[in-house]
């Protein structure tokens, strides 16, 4: 019995570490500093995060505001003033509007839904998933075979088709209004499967373990093993592919904007800009395009390129 | 064999099935399918006389009957917006995206084939290394925005191809084609490698991975062994045996092909059967809705089945295991 008890530990003698000096020395932490890509693609993310969160205080013009707009303005190329005196460092679009504004602008949009759209997806999939893997059986049969069905169709189909009902279902005077919400379901209903695929496999291992068992044995609700004791342990691949999945939705979204079933042209996200900019490519105002396209291409990349690392870093095996 | 084709067969059937009961609540409850037939004039009873003769009364299932019996003889009603018969709509685009698809299929497979080949057979070099970096850039890059960027170097800074449209097409019988004109073709080149980049990296990559997993094996050690020829070891041996994934999975994408093109047919305004659903979409045109869902369903479950048919030609260890002997 006496040797149970705590006479001057090892650990004690080492000089606390604090939190910070944990996260910093931790597997995970490791391998992002080792990696230059990794950093530099978490820079560029943390970047647009933040351009997009403070759009209103950072940027030049308030391109939504029609009092602020001037038509004299338009066309201006990038870094120029305009025959009014305003200067626009990335140029300005038909209408006179900042293209560095609308960008910060629409960045805000487009990670707004891919946010929301990849949250919905998450939550939709692992609860089902979860379900699927626990229950077993008919219930388990009949998830996983709506999920098979839908992997075998391309998301944007998916995507078109949620999109393409609820249009139907909602009376036109709320079109504009519901858009947004619209395409964050379609979005996310189009992405589901992944999740729940990955999390009943999971799910189906852990509930062999014996803390499950033991939690079961002592009469512990179901909804609370699931949530509180088989959760925790199948969220890492979810991370992953959450991750990955963001990126799919930032694009996912841009196409179906710049197809011109996404948001209201009132709100214009990246896809947006990038479908009004291409008709300006053939008459050579190719900056209202050009720097759009470049903030989505980065956004994905980075997004994309964190995902990977992710993956690497959470799953020692393939190291 | 037979039974696994049955069962195939079956699975097959119940897709088919569930997707036509989607296209159905589609076609019967978005929007009222009667309100698109009368004026604003037409009296109570008269609606409820037209709502009897075209039998929305009659029960659910016997409707949903009828909606398959008139789906499998290629019927599917008026499309609201161009007020024609919306088969005769999709047959008569379905040339130009069958043409669209087949072209970007043919240049995915040849240069996914060769590129990934290539970076297989000579792994350490630099051309491999770009040609892997650009591939994940390939992937992760939107497809609007390379079909963009190829319309913004190739027909406005060098003028060298057109960027929209078909070109000129001739009449060959019910099919269009533009494959017999300069025109045409020109017009095809664009699109098609805008469509055929992301299947294109996909096999690559496979081939590639493929081909290094094979020439690490023994039988290709005792080729090299018994003094074969460079290249009757890499192609007579090693290449045919990478084939039968890359057959798979390029089948299994010709579907998603014929899905991506709405995205490449709007970018280049190609008259195909994806700009006639993105057009539905937008004016919520639900009989064409419904029909390119059962249409695009079709084409994947038949593709899927005639896939897994050959899998299971080419492959003998699969006709085993399917037998029950082995694990």
């Amino acid at each position: 019995m006496s040797s149970l008890e705590p006479s001057t530990p090892v650990a004690a003698v080492a000089p606390p570490r604090s939190f910070l000096r944990r996260v910093w020395d931790s597997d995970v932490f490791f391998s992002f500093r080792r990696s230059p890509v990794t950093i530099a693609a978490a820079l560029v993310t943390v970047l647009m995060v933040g351009a997009a969160l403070f759009a209103p205080w950072i940027a030049p013009y308030d391109p939504f505001n029609p009092a602020s707009l001037n038509l004299m303005d338009g066309f201006t190329p990038p870094m120029s003033t305009s025959m009014t005196g305003n200067y626009f460092l990335l140029g300005s679009d038909h209408q006179g509007r900042d293209v560095l504004s609308t960008i910060l602008y629409g960045s805000r949009v487009s990670l707004f839904v891919g946010l929301s759209a990849t949250l919905f997806a998450i939550v939709l999939g692992v609860s089902l998933g979860l379900t699927a893997g626990y229950r077993g059986g008919m219930t388990d049969s009949i998830i996983m075979r709506v999920a098979d069905i839908q992997l075998s169709f391309p998301a944007i189909l998916i995507a078109l088709l949620i999109f393409g009902i609820a249009r139907g279902i909602i009376p036109p005077s709320r079109h504009e209004s519901m858009a947004i919400w619209v395409l964050i379901a379609a979005i996310g209903l189009s992405n589901w499967a992944q999740f729940a695929r990955t999390v009943r496999g999971a799910t189906m291992v852990e509930r062999q373990k014996d803390y499950v068992s033991a939690a079961r044995i002592m009469g512990v609700n179901p909804l609370r093993i699931l949530i509180r004791h088989i959760l925790p342990n199948v969220l890492g691949p979810v991370l992953v592919i959450g991750t990955i999945g963001l990126a799919l939705a930032i694009i996912e979204e841009a196409t179906l904007s710049f197809l011109g079933v996404g948001v209201p042209p009132t709100q214009p996200s990246l896809g947006t800009l990038i479908r009004i900019g291409q008709g300006f490519l053939f008459s050579g105002e190719w900056w209202i395009l050009f720097f759009p396209a470049v903030t989505l291409i980065l956004l994905a990349l980075a997004v994309n390129l964190l995902g990977d690392w992710l993956r690497d870093a959470l799953n020692p095996r393939l190291r | 064999m037979l039974a696994f084709i049955l069962r195939r067969l079956a699975q097959s059937i119940i897709v088919m099935l569930v997707v036509a009961l989607v296209a159905f609540m589609l076609f019967r409850y978005v929007g009222d399918p009667v309100a698109g037939l009368v004026g604003q004039d037409t009296r109570l009873h008269e609606i409820e006389e037209l709502r009897e003769r075209l039998g929305l009364n009659d029960p659910f299932y016997m409707q949903f009957a009828r909606f398959i019996g008139n789906a499998v003889q290629g019927e599917f009603g008026i499309s609201y917006r161009l007020q024609q018969p919306v088969t005769e709509l999709i047959v008569s685009r379905l040339p130009a995206t069958i043409e669209l698809a087949f072209a970007s299929a043919l240049i995915a497979l040849v240069f996914g084939v060769v590129l990934g080949v290539f970076t297989a057979l000579r792994p350490r070099t630099f051309a491999t290394g770009l040609i892997m970096t650009l591939s994940l850039i390939g992937v992760s890059l939107p497809t609007f925005l390379i079909g963009i960027g190829l319309i913004y170097v190739f027909a406005v800074e060098l003028q060298w191809l057109p960027s929209f449209g078909r070109g000129q097409v001739i009449d060959l019988g019910w099919w269009r084609t533009g494959l017999l004109t300069e025109s045409g073709r020109r017009s095809l080149i664009l699109p098609a490698i805008t469509l055929s980049l992301f299947q294109l990296t996909l096999i690559m990559r496979l081939v590639r991975a493929e081909m290094l997993e094979v020439l690490r094996q023994d039988y290709i050690r005792f080729a090299r062994a018994r003094g074969l020829s460079k290249r009757a070891i890499n192609f007579g041996h090693a290449l045919k045996n990478t084939m039968v994934p890359v057959i798979t999975i390029t089948g299994l994408q010709l579907g998603s092909v014929i899905a991506f093109s709405i995205v490449t047919e709007t970018v280049f305004q190609w008259p195909g059967v994806g700009s006639l659903f993105i057009n539905s979409v937008q004016v919520v045109d639900v009989p064409v809705m419904a029909a390119y869902l059962m249409f695009i369903a079709f084409v994947f479950v038949v593709i899927n089945l005639i896939v897994d048919i050959l899998y299971y030609a080419v492959d003998p260890r699969l006709r085993v295991h399917g037998i029950g002997g082995g694990k």
